[in-house]
């Protein structure tokens, strides 16, 4: 453990990192927004959902910059008299946790599906392949929509964390392709290597050649592939939101506070709805960034 | 004579014996009428869809020979001619459109399809061409040379694996210490021996080399090949050894199968090949090597190129290139004859014409 961190720390990726202030910036932001979400109950001013803390009095009112502001709503309030800051912590650790919950899902679908496409070939490859196809060719929102829509058709007093999971489901379930397309096309170049011959020769079995062999060798891309999505993911999971059809309403994800607040724009109420949105852009623009630093420095051609 | 002699080393002199303690004659290695068609078409749909036919490649169409115990069998022949593919046919890593390998008696597809079968790795290993892609690049040298052993069940614990593998990369000439080191760290010459040093983990009897030396340079392939000649003296080791090289050939192998387009063109022990080649294409390799003292022939670059794999000339594959082609050759494929001390396929030999 200690020694593949001193490798890490005198490695390519870690050297990379540090000459990039894009990397860094795009790092900072995004372990901010992630630490306070993920200790959204320790490090937010207020408990939004404790409604016994919750004065109506104090509802609507503007960030405390503002005249009509107050120094313990520092971004303001909502309707109910909710603290603003805090409530985005609340709601991007809800964004979080079903855009990396449902890139787990797609990397695990993805790159099983891509591995035994590329390692088995022959029909099961084409079939696979042509599955992708048929999913590629429907916008994903559609399918998570359709999803979403006979998910709650099928259990219409669902409970939340049954929600959640057909939530997740949905917007995984379009997102395994580029997984599996990527590992398949690297583990065609993987299986060929004379290493993994040299596996077969020696009578190591097949899964195990996979396992052991090929999988390492193959998951490069798919990190890089799975930062980028979870800014994906969780912007889908906003206009899922938006559209009223994401996550339950007793516990509100980005998405579900730009739609609420979407409500009061045009009263002048606009940190309501902008404050979810500048956080949810913060989100996507940093991971995002990371993704892309993170893909330049894992290819050797681009430096 | 039958066609076991024909193979057998010119100088199997007693300093050369293996240490094989079983009948001296019998071939460990033999190999029946292999062949292999991978099919090269378009996918189905374009192939319907453009009205194109299915593709095939013969990469090898019909190859038989012996390797004896404790003997070389040298493969040699231009780009694309199979030889890779008799390699990958024989340690199973193909599957034979047609024919068999017996290894020790047994037949080798058969066996390594049952679970008794997979003892079967142990015995016969490969190294390969290329030192930099033949070992994982994220394994510690000691997991490479260590997997085979660990595959068998071989070494019980860490300490023993570790004390095994040491002195793996001690016989072929390395230190014990270089196990906690990556691929990354060797040079190719370093790099090909933890192949053979993998190879060899397992005890193996007979060891397909498919080129192992030609992508090193020339001081370390003489190195490579003397560890792997040493091996073999101490251990009675068998090699199937693939090489381009014809120079390479003449330093290592006790007889030498001539291959052209998926088939044998001619094999002969090493000094009949060397000195007395009978067919034609052989007589062109040999002119083209500069270091081999020729007998008054002219040396000559190899003439002519290598006829489309996918669509080979009709009766001898070699008539668009032969200087003894007649009209026979154009239409009649010649069959591989045995004639004293060698066999060779060429109906100008057959004929008396040359
Ligand atoms: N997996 C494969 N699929 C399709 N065709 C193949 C495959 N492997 C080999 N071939 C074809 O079979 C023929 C023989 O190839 P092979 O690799 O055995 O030649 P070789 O003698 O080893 O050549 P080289 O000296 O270049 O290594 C070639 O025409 C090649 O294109
Ligand atoms: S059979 Fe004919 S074409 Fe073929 S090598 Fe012999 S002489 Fe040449
Ligand atoms: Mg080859």
């Amino acid at each position: 453990m200690q020694a593949a961190l001193v490798r890490f720390l005198d490695g390519d990726v870690w050297h990379s990192f540090r000459k990039s202030p894009m990397a860094i910036t795009a790092a900072v932001i995004a372990f901010i927004c992630i630490f306070c979400a993920l200790f959204a109950n320790w490090v937010a001013p207020h408990n939004p959902f404790d409604l016994a803390t919750l004065e109506l009095g104090d509802a609507r009112l503007p960030p405390a910059w503002d005249e009509e502001g107050k120094a313990k709503y520092f971004l303001g309030t909502d309707d109910q008299g909710r603290d603003i800051l805090s409530t985005l912590m609340f709601g991007a650790r809800i964004s979080l946790l079903v855009g990396v919950a449902s890139v787990l899902l797609s990397v695990v679908v993805g790159v099983a599906l891509g591995l035994l496409s590329g390692f088995a070939g022959g029909k099961t490859d084409a079939l696979i392949m042509r599955v992708c196809d048929v999913m590629l060719s429907f916008p994903s929102i559609l399918i998570a929509l359709l999803i979403d829509g006979v998910g709650r058709a099928m259990f219409p007093n669902a409970h939340d964390t049954l929600a959640f999971a057909v939530l997740i489901l949905a917007i995984a379930l379009p997102g395994w392709v580029p997984y599996a397309r990527t590992v398949r096309g690297s583990t065609l170049v993987e299986r060929h290597k004379e290493y993994v011959q040299a596996a077969r020769v020696i009578g190591v079995a097949p899964a195990r050649i996979m396992r052991r062999h090929v999988l390492p060798n193959v998951l490069g891309p798919v990190l890089v592939l799975a930062t980028i999505q979870v800014a994906q993911a969780i912007l889908t999971e906003a206009t899922l939101s938006f559209l009223g059809v994401g996550v339950p309403p007793t516990q509100p994800s980005l998405g579900t506070l730009i739609r609420v607040g979407n409500d009061f724009l045009f009263s002048g109420e606009w940190w309501i709805t902008i404050f979810p949105g500048a956080m949810l852009v913060l989100i996507a623009l940093s991971v995002n960034l990371l993704g892309d630093w993170l893909r330049d420095a894992l290819n050797p051609r681009l430096r | 004579m039958n066609s076991t002699s024909t193979l057998s080393s010119p100088r199997s002199d007693a300093t050369e014996q293996p240490a094989a303690n079983r009948d001296a004659d019998a071939a460990l290695v033999e190999v029946k009428d292999l062949a292999k068609t991978f099919e090269v078409s378009a996918p189905w749909l374009n192939r319907v869809v453009e009205g194109k036919e299915r593709q095939f490649v013969h990469a090898v169409d019909g190859v038989s020979f012996r390797i004896e115990r404790g003997k070389t069998l040298a493969l040699v022949g231009e780009s694309g001619c199979g030889k890779s593919t008799v390699a990958r046919l024989l340690v199973g890593l193909y599957a034979p459109t047609r024919g068999t390998v017996r290894f020790d008696g047994q037949d080798t597809l058969a066996a390594l399809a049952t679970p008794a079968g997979r003892a079967l790795h142990r015995r016969m290993q490969m190294i390969f061409q290329d030192p930099y892609a033949s070992l994982n690049p994220r394994w510690k040298v000691l997991d490479i040379v260590g997997e085979p052993l660990r595959e068998h069940g071989l070494v019980g614990d860490l300490p023993a694996l570790r004390a095994r593998v040491a002195e793996l990369l001690h016989s072929v000439g390395l230190a014990g210490a270089d196990c906690e080191k990556f691929p990354h760290q060797f040079s190719g010459g370093q790099r090909q021996r933890i192949s053979i040093a993998r190879a060899l983990a397992t005890q193996p009897e007979f060891l397909v080399c498919d080129e192992p030396t030609s992508a090193l340079d020339v001081s370390v392939q003489a190195q490579v090949l003397n560890i792997m000649k040493d091996l073999q003296r101490e251990r009675g080791l068998t090699y199937l050894f693939i090489s381009h090289n014809l120079a390479v050939v003449r330093h290592v192998s006790d007889a030498v199968g001539v291959m052209y387009l998926g088939r044998l063109v001619e094999i002969a022990g090493k000094q009949t090949l060397f000195s007395a080649p009978r067919h034609p294409y052989t007589r062109m390799l040999l002119d083209a090597i500069p270091d081999i003292h020729m007998s008054g022939r002219a040396r000559t670059p190899v003439q002519g190129e290598v006829p489309n794999p996918l669509h080979p000339p009709s009766g001898c594959a070699f008539h668009p290139r032969c200087p003894h082609a007649d009209a026979r050759c154009a239409q009649e494929r010649p069959p591989l004859q045995s004639l004293p001390g060698l066999q060779v396929a060429c109906h100008a030999v057959a004929e008396g014409r040359i």
